[in-house]
């Protein structure tokens, strides 16, 4: 593993108006590992994300890719130093076939001038190569995307992602409106991403989808930084007394029998 | 849905679900293709000696469906887009006295006119579409607001210049025009003579025409209505825009995250609407010689309806050019045909109302199939 990290947020600040959504918080993510990031709701989860897909600017604190200070003003400037976020429920668009949606937004085209076409011969056997390389089968590029399941929907948004050259991916709770099977499938895709040399950096609140690709953790807690943790040196229950912020959810969980 | 152990298994299951005959269901022309060829059988039948397929009767209707595929060419692309404009048949009148009041009360040369005509009508549609991304408000609304502002400015306008709302004389203005024959003229005329020659279409038997074919051209309103189903179609399946057009109606906010510009390319098909309202307008004054303040009325409805027969989805995403230009076929044959076939006329809009409903129906379960909805 390399020693300088893809992207590097240290202690973001972010204000909006009197409300402080983040107060300090600091994440990085090194070529080919998969960071997760923990945070029950409201714990800032969101807006630290949308901080590093350039949607909102930080108050104050640093953004730095490869070592080198960076400003993002906008989505596009993120995506094009190859930042980019798969949201669990705007990644597709059902009514459009799996390559129209894979290309949407840089269709290839041939021809010259004011003639210039779709080329949907290229455009179909890229995705159906792409997809067939995260473990997805497609006998028909033109099916609708709404045939396909959840899991396989965030797949596409990935393996779309991943072709148009991302280095950091960022992926908006990708697991929590799956099935079990699903959920795995999608997290298959994750690890095979991650062979490849992206930096993953994986926001869920589920201590166990996170354990089972994370290489780090950090957990978030009311706009801050609770500490990041390496693989091992933490154990489920502890990361999800800290995601929840301990005491309470000691009582809640006992009451329960133990079961979340 | 039984899981499946792989991904790849459950792709293969999935496709071996899928018959030819439900692929076929989901093209979006279907319903339109099957309901054209019913209404052909259907008047073949109870019309069929009447002389509606004749030359003349083929004229007749063809020219009436011609007039509905140009408007509907502009709400098909708008309405996948995900909008609406209502103010196309008030763009229709207001284009039209927009000629009318140029040439004939100001004497501006006739091409003159027609490209101010066509340049006020586009910056009104740019002002629709502008309006209803700043205002995040349904073009529904917007469009109504600009089918009573357009309308009575119409009026207005027609009246305090003329003192009446039909002007006349536009036939007299466009005389040796370069740009008029383009909307009012007719061509390959010489085969039609030659088909009157060959005795394969009927000539006029009396009157001061008579031995002329009873058709002597082709109208350029048809010449325009195939080539807006040309470029709507090549358009929307052949290029980088039409996918960003279908993108823009499906999920706004899904394509403006993958960078379409979806403000862009709705102002733009808001634009084209207007375009395809003003090319109505221009044929239909070249024709009559005339522009009337009350001219497109319900036009953007029956627009509306054509598309919808065409198989698109009113939430947008989903449609063709194609489909909505057989709905706009089926629209022309049935109206002139309860004319040829003597049926009571008001019968037509019982017909309207009913086959919108079922292709809504049909459309709205066709949806369900795609997305897999249930």
């Amino acid at each position: 593993m390399a020693d300088t990290p893809l992207i590097e947020l240290i202690d973001i600040k972010k204000q909006f108006g009197p409300v402080i959504a983040l107060n300090g918080v600091s994440v990085s993510v090194m070529p080919g590992e998969c960071h997760c990031l923990l945070g029950d709701n409201g714990a800032g989860k969101s807006t630290f994300i949308k901080t590093m897909a350039g949607v909102h600017k930080p108050t104050s604190g640093e953004i730095r890719m490869n070592g080198e200070k960076i400003n993002f003003a906008n989505p596009r400037d993120a995506m094009t130093a190859g930042v980019a976020t798969v949201y669990q429920d705007l990644a597709m668009i059902p009514l459009m076939s799996v390559t129209r949606n894979f290309w949407m937004g840089r269709e290839p085209r041939k021809g010259w001038g004011p003639f210039q076409f779709l080329d949907m011969e290229k455009a179909n056997q890229v995705t159906l190569d792409e997809m067939r390389r995260m473990g997805i089968n497609l006998r028909e590029p033109d099916q609708a995307v709404g045939t396909l399941s959840g899991g396989e929907r965030q797949t596409v948004a990935i393996a779309r992602a991943v072709y148009f050259g991302a280095k950091v991916l960022i992926l908006d709770e990708p697991t929590s409106a799956l099935g079990v099977r699903q959920t795995a499938n999608v997290l298959a895709t994750i690890d095979r991403v991650r062979k490849t040399g992206v930096g993953i950096i994986f926001i869920t609140h589920n201590v166990r989808h996170a354990m089972a690709v994370g290489d780090r953790f950090t957990v978030l807690n009311r706009g801050k930084t609770l500490g990041t943790a390496r693989k091992g040196e933490l154990k489920p229950e502890e990361l999800q007394d800290m995601m929840a912020g301990g005491a309470e959810l000691a009582e809640l969980s006992s009451s329960l029998g133990g079961t979340i | 849905m039984v899981e499946q152990p792989s991904g790849v298994a459950a792709a293969d299951e999935r496709i071996q679900r899928q018959s030819a005959l439900r692929r076929a269901f989901v093209r979006p022309e279907l319903g339109a293709m099957t309901g054209t060829v019913l209404v052909f059988i259907y008047f073949a039948v109870v019309a069929g000696g009447t002389g509606m397929f004749a030359a003349d009767g083929i004229m007749n209707w063809g020219v009436v469906s011609a007039q509905f595929v140009i408007i509907a060419v502009g709400a098909c692309l708008l309405m996948i887009a995900g909008e609406f404009d209502l103010s196309v048949g008030s763009m229709i009148g207001f284009a039209g006295i927009v000629i009318a009041l140029l040439s004939v009360h100001l004497g501006w040369p006739m091409w003159a006119s027609i490209i101010a005509a066509f340049i006020v009508a586009m910056l009104i549609g740019m002002a629709n579409g502008y309006l209803v991304i700043k205002t995040g408000l349904p073009s529904f609304i917007v469009t109504l607001a600009s089918l009573y502002i357009l309308r009575g400015l119409t009026i207005y306008f027609s009246i305090a210049t003329t003192r009446q709302t039909i002007i006349g004389g536009v036939r007299e203005a466009a005389e040796g025009d370069w740009l008029a024959p383009l909307f009012g003229g007719k061509i390959l005329g010489f085969i039609f003579t030659w088909l009157a020659d060959m005795g394969l279409i009927a000539t006029f038997q009396a009157g001061n025409r008579a031995g002329q074919p009873v058709v002597d051209g082709i109208p350029m309103l048809m010449v325009w209505a195939l080539a807006l189903i040309v470029f709507g179609h090549i358009l929307l399946t052949r290029t980088r825009f039409g996918n960003w057009i279908y993108a823009a109606g499906g999920d706004a906010k899904a394509a403006r995250y993958v960078g379409v510009p979806v403000n862009r390319v709705k102002i733009a098909m808001f634009v084209f609407s207007a375009f395809c309202a003003t090319v109505f307008a221009t044929c239909q004054v070249m024709e009559f010689g005339s522009a009337a303040a009350d001219r497109g009325l319900l036009k953007e409805f029956e627009a509306i309806i054509a598309v919808v027969i065409g198989g698109a989805l009113l939430t947008g995403g989903y449609g063709s050019v194609i489909g909505a230009a057989l709905g706009a076929l089926i629209f022309g044959v049935v109206q002139q045909g309860l004319f040829f076939a003597g049926v009571e006329s008001s019968l037509f809009r019982v017909f309207l109302g009913v086959i919108l409903l079922f292709a809504v129906i049909l459309n709205t379960y066709i949806r369900r199939l795609i997305t897999g909805e249930r």
